[in-house]
């Protein structure tokens, strides 16, 4: 369990670290907060040949709050955001979901940017960027563009995203005064991989309400079915029930201890749980 | 309970105190020799290509562009090493009937399991040697392979030793009485289940390590080794490379955790030895955690068929079961891979008094990686099963879980006595262990907070289970058999001429405090102060010769061979403070490191007076020859174990939505005798716990249907974490052993033995009124749901 050879580059701008990329004709992977891509080349199932680091990059990690958007730079660390009541004022979702995040060591060395570019599907904050409907700024050496959270993921560690692009920014949608959210994940243990998750954002009248899941299949899910199941309903039991009945087909998989039929339930579960929790 | 040692104390009144351990400040500074701390000039290190199938035809294996690999010195494939070891057969001949067949370090025509070492490489780093590895081209031709130990045993399976025809490795039944009469019986009440427990594995914090350093020189292996029982290994390594015992030596110095892993004969380790051998030089191999996985023991994996019947009246009328365990391609060496399934069927109903026992174990091969002694060897499966049936009798004749108990547990004025299988039973205290327990939980109130929040939705249960442990262990565990194993321990204890001790045990430490309790014993007995004690074990060339550690005998023999000797030392230094003092040896004392009249009065330091013996020895009478050091050894002699016993109880919540079990609270009430240290006790009974508590809700190691481990990371096989923990509570009854002078008997395994069937019965309690049980371990939400008919 020892990483291949790798050459190591830590460029001090944006600029150089994109031309590495660019340079590289995709054999270079961006070293954010290290907490999933080096388990994976120990356990060699990620062989760059080169690991561009950007924690030397001044401008990356920090946050802006802007008229109705939180950018947040991509090496931002979980850690930061947890203390930042800024952030957590102006999305206050983060606060519902950051201790849900593996442990507390790994939060203080994960990135937001970094969590998006992986993709993992049973990770939280893919979830949090889909159902807040959020923007993620990529960035290569010859154009930077912007992709909604809706169309960024594609699958299991897969994006939209081009090897020679980098994650900069994440953008998230400042909460308007009657939004609420709803978070619940079903873990057998703290810090765990949900076996399955669920976030709810509504708005006061359930008008735009948003589902998405984690934990369930090859990438966060939106569930649009169970999302009209409760638009524009009074969010009473009955519209509940439809709506867990619009999982039906929740595009599941199941892993190496529950079964696909075990995860479309959890969800079922997961969405009850986290809309009996909205709140602002 | 914590009992630290006061002023208000005898001086160096250590043993049944609190004391802390000395070797923790060492520890927590980081200071600690674990072999992966070693580095010896000319190291180089290993490691190995392994098999990707369950069961193939190796039919080539290119290993050319290894050996052209950056930094590689030698690439070697089975067929290289086999000239260098003489195989081995996991085969004791008091298990009658067990078979298994030759194993080598490294498969050589046919791999048998996913995960055996197939080729080795040894290169000037790990990472090195694993690029090598990368490079390895193996060819297979894939077999058949019998992967479910459920159908290893159908005439059609795939036979994995042509030699022995089927793939059973051993057979044996134990019958009791008249069963069928029992279950044919009208007025009993009939329970039958099946129950399963699923396969685990022992997750040290420190993976198997070894570094071999041979010196052709002398011919002569030195074997830095994480491990239990080093001369075990010296025996093994001497016999299986062709060396004299004596020159081969065993270093066991600090081990991250054990719990019965690392004490087996394991391929990539005789591999390191050669490897050495032939290099002339130190080899190191350190097992990373995807091969900790794939190649440490695995444990458990039962499936049993159990009834059970009961009279009106809660009286248990018959027991009988039947065990199927797969144990994975071969038996392990030395110490089998039957002792499990033979535990199984000599604990099952051991705390009960039950007439009519009817048990049946087939134990049998199958291409998935080998399954041998863990913590607490058959017990959670024995325990489980008795406990189990008993409350699901209870509740089937509308009896409490405690009454029943109550009705059928061996009275404790009732030893000696043996068990429904033969076992020898004494100083046992079922019953005042159960009363205890009840009491310290608070039953009746618990049920009546049960009862309401069943009214909430909220589902609650209480489970319990009286359980035997196995300790102190006699020759008739392994030596009977003809396995390399001691059974006695020794130890040594020398006064220096600066007035402090020397002790040397053939105990081991692997975390648990073995060390700690043979420096009480040694400082109380002796008389001095603890920080006075230095304490040397796992070095064969140093320490008295024993069995090491395991069994839970550590305390309980290696600590009474300690006792005795240091008895035997404070004779002879008041020998010498008589001569010297011109008192009588029976008039004196010693006490914090001085000689002193039994009131206690001061009369000479002990560094005064091993000065006088080891400089001044013309001060002396002629006829007087101190040695100021003395050896003892212990071996259990009346008894073949020295049971405990206990009882333990389980407050959980079942989600019935997410299939989620939270263990609220757990009790544990034992008798391990003479409580040495019962902070040391207390952690061992918790730790244990939690290891039971991981193999019945979390821990499983998963294959798929042709033989592939699925979940060999820390992030899919799930371990017992502390924020799931409950609070448990643990208390003790001592009823010391009369086996020795000491009193105790082990501690280390109770918790993991007991606290499976506790949960088990607490989890049906939970799910008896919404009809539904479960007997699966792990008990995971999948499995709960499903129970429940929720998917």
């Amino acid at each position: 369990m020892k990483a291949p050879d790798f050459d190591y580059q830590s460029p001090e701008t944006l600029e150089a670290a994109l031309a590495l990329l660019a340079d590289a004709d995709g054999m270079a992977e961006p070293l954010a907060g290290g907490q999933s891509l080096m388990p994976m080349m120990n356990f060699r199932l990620a062989a760059p040949e080169t690991l561009v680091d950007l924690n030397g990059i001044p401008g990356l990690s920090g946050v802006a709050i802007e008229d109705s958007w939180v950018a947040i730079g991509a090496t931002t660390r979980y850690c930061d955001l947890e203390d930042d009541k800024e952030v957590i004022e102006a999305v206050p979702l983060i606060a519902k979901v950051l201790p849900h995040i593996a442990h507390a060591a790994i939060r203080n060395r994960g990135t937001i940017g970094g969590s998006i570019a992986l993709a993992d599907p049973a990770a939280e904050m893919p979830a949090v960027l889909l159902a807040l409907g959020g923007e993620v700024v990529l960035q290569s050496a010859s154009a930077r563009r912007t992709v909604k959270a809706d169309d960024f993921f594609l699958g299991i560690y897969e994006t939209v995203r081009e090897p020679e692009e980098l994650v900069v920014a994440v953008r998230l949608p400042k909460a308007k005064p009657h939004d609420r959210f709803g978070f619940h994940e079903i873990v057998r243990r703290h810090g765990d991989y949900a076996m399955a998750g669920c976030i709810v954002a509504a708005d006061a009248t359930l008008a735009g309400v948003r589902v998405a899941f984690f934990g369930v299949g090859d990438r966060p899910l939106r569930a649009e079915r169970a999302e009209d199941a409760l638009a524009g309903s009074d969010g009473g039991p009955a519209a509940l029930h439809a709506a867990v009945a619009a999982l039906s087909d929740l595009e599941c998989d199941g892993d190496v201890s529950t079964s696909a039929d075990t995860k479309r339930h959890l969800a079922g579960v997961a969405l009850k749980r986290a809309f009996s929790e909205l709140t602002a | 309970m914590t009992n630290p040692l006061t002023l208000y104390d005898r001086p160096n009144s250590y043993i049944g105190h609190s004391v802390p351990r000395p070797d923790a400040r060492r520890l927590s500074e980081g200071r600690g020799r674990f072999v992966d701390d070693k580095v010896l000039p000319r190291m180089v290190h290993a490691a190995f290509v392994r098999s990707d199938m369950a069961h193939a035809r190796i039919t080539s294996i290119d290993i050319s562009d290894a050996k052209n690999s950056p930094g590689v010195i030698a690439v070697w494939t089975g067929a290289d090493l086999a000239p260098h070891v003489e195989p081995y057969v996991g085969v004791l001949s008091h298990l009658a009937g067990l078979r298994s067949a030759p194993q080598m370090p490294l498969a050589d025509d046919v791999a048998r399991w996913q995960g055996e070492p197939l080729a080795m490489i040894v290169a000037t780093s790990r990472a090195l040697a694993e690029d090598a590895v990368a490079l390895v081209t193996v060819e297979y031709e894939e077999l058949p392979a019998a992967c479910d130990m459920e159908t290893a045993l159908d005439p059609d399976a795939p036979v994995i030793h042509q030699e022995f025809g089927s793939n059973l490795a051993w057979e044996r039944t134990v019958d009791v009485g008249d069963t069928k009469a029992a279950f044919s019986r009208t007025d009993v009440t009939l329970v039958e289940r099946e129950l399963r427990f699923g396969r685990h594995t022992g997750v040290t914090l420190e993976a198997r390590a070894a570094i071999a350093d041979f010196d052709p020189s002398e011919d002569h292996l030195t074997f830095h080794y994480s491990g239990q029982a080093p001369h075990m290994m010296q025996f093994i390594f001497a016999k299986h490379l062709g060396l004299a015992e004596e020159n081969v030596r065993i270093i066991a110095e600090d081990v991250g955790g054990s719990f019965g892993i690392k004490i087996h004969t394991y391929g990539d380790e005789i591999a390191t030895a050669i490897a050495s051998r032939l290099l002339k030089r130190p080899v190191k191999f350190v097992a990373d955690r995807h091969e900790s996985f794939l190649t440490d023991i695995h444990a458990r994996d039962h499936v049993v068929h159990g009834k059970m019947a009961v009279t009106q009246d809660g009286q248990i009328a018959a027991l009988a079961f039947d065990d199927v365990t797969g144990i994975g391609p071969f038996s392990m060496y030395p110490r089998t891979s039957a002792i499990e399934a033979n535990q199984v069927l000599n604990l099952t109903g051991a705390p009960y008094d039950i007439e009519n026992y009817h048990a049946r174990a087939r134990v049998v091969f199958q291409n998935k990686n080998m399954m041998c002694q863990y913590r607490a060897v058959g017990h959670p499966i024995a325990m489980a099963i008795c406990d189990g049936l008993l409350e699901d009798a209870a509740a089937a004749i509308g009896l409490d879980p405690v009454e029943i108990r109550r009705r059928n547990l061996m009275r404790d004025d009732s030893y000696p006595r043996a068990s429904a299988s033969g076992m020898k039973l004494d100083d046992l205290s079922h019953q005042k262990a159960l009363e205890r327990l009840v009491d310290m939980m608070r039953y009746e109130a618990l049920r009546e907070d049960q009862a309401r929040l069943r009214n909430e939705g909220v589902f609650r249960g209480i489970g319990f289970c009286s359980m035997v442990e196995v300790t102190n262990p006699s020759p008739m565990f392994y030596g009977i058999g003809g396995a390399p194993i001691a059974s006695q321990d020794g130890a040594t204890i020398r006064l220096d001429a600066g007035g402090g001790i020397q002790v040397s045990s053939s105990v081991t430490e692997q975390g648990q405090g073995t060390n700690t309790i043979l420096a009480q014993i040694a400082a109380d007995i002796f008389g001095v102060d603890l920080d006075r004690v230095r304490i040397k074990t796992g070095d064969t060339e140093v320490t008295p010769y024993g069995g090491g550690t395991w069994a839970s005998r550590g305390a309980g023999i290696g600590g009474e061979a300690m006792l005795q000797a240091a008895v035997a030392l404070k004779e002879q230094v008041l020998d010498v403070a008589a001569v010297i003092l011109q008192a009588k040896p029976d008039d004196l004392d010693i006490k914090a490191g001085k000689i002193t009249d039994t009131d206690g009065t001061e009369r000479m330091d002990l560094s005064d007076l091993a000065r006088t013996v080891y400089y001044r020895g013309n001060e002396l009478p002629s006829d007087l020859k101190p040695e100021l050091i003395a050896t003892r050894h212990y071996r259990v002699t009346d008894f073949p174990f020295v049971f405990t016993n206990g009882a333990m109880a389980a407050h959980v919540e079942v989600d019935t939505d997410t299939g989620i079990i939270r263990v609220l609270d757990f009790w544990a009430v034992e008798d391990c005798g003479r409580v040495l240290n019962p902070l040391l006790v207390d952690e061992q009974i918790r730790g244990g716990v939690v290891q039971g508590i991981g193999g019945a809700l979390y821990e499983e190691c998963l294959y798929s249907e042709d033989g592939q481990m699925l979940n060999t990371t820390m992030a899919d096989y799930l371990v017992p974490m502390s924020a799931e923990m409950p609070d448990i509570h643990v208390a003790h009854i001592e009823t010391p052993t009369k086996t020795s002078v000491l009193g105790a008997k082990g501690a280390g395994e109770a918790g993991t033995g007991g606290a499976p069937g506790a949960i088990l019965n607490a989890v049906n309690d939970a799910l008896r009124p919404l009809n539904s049980s479960l007997w699966q371990m792990p008990m995971t939400p999948e499995r709960v749901l499903k129970a429940l008919g929720k998917v």
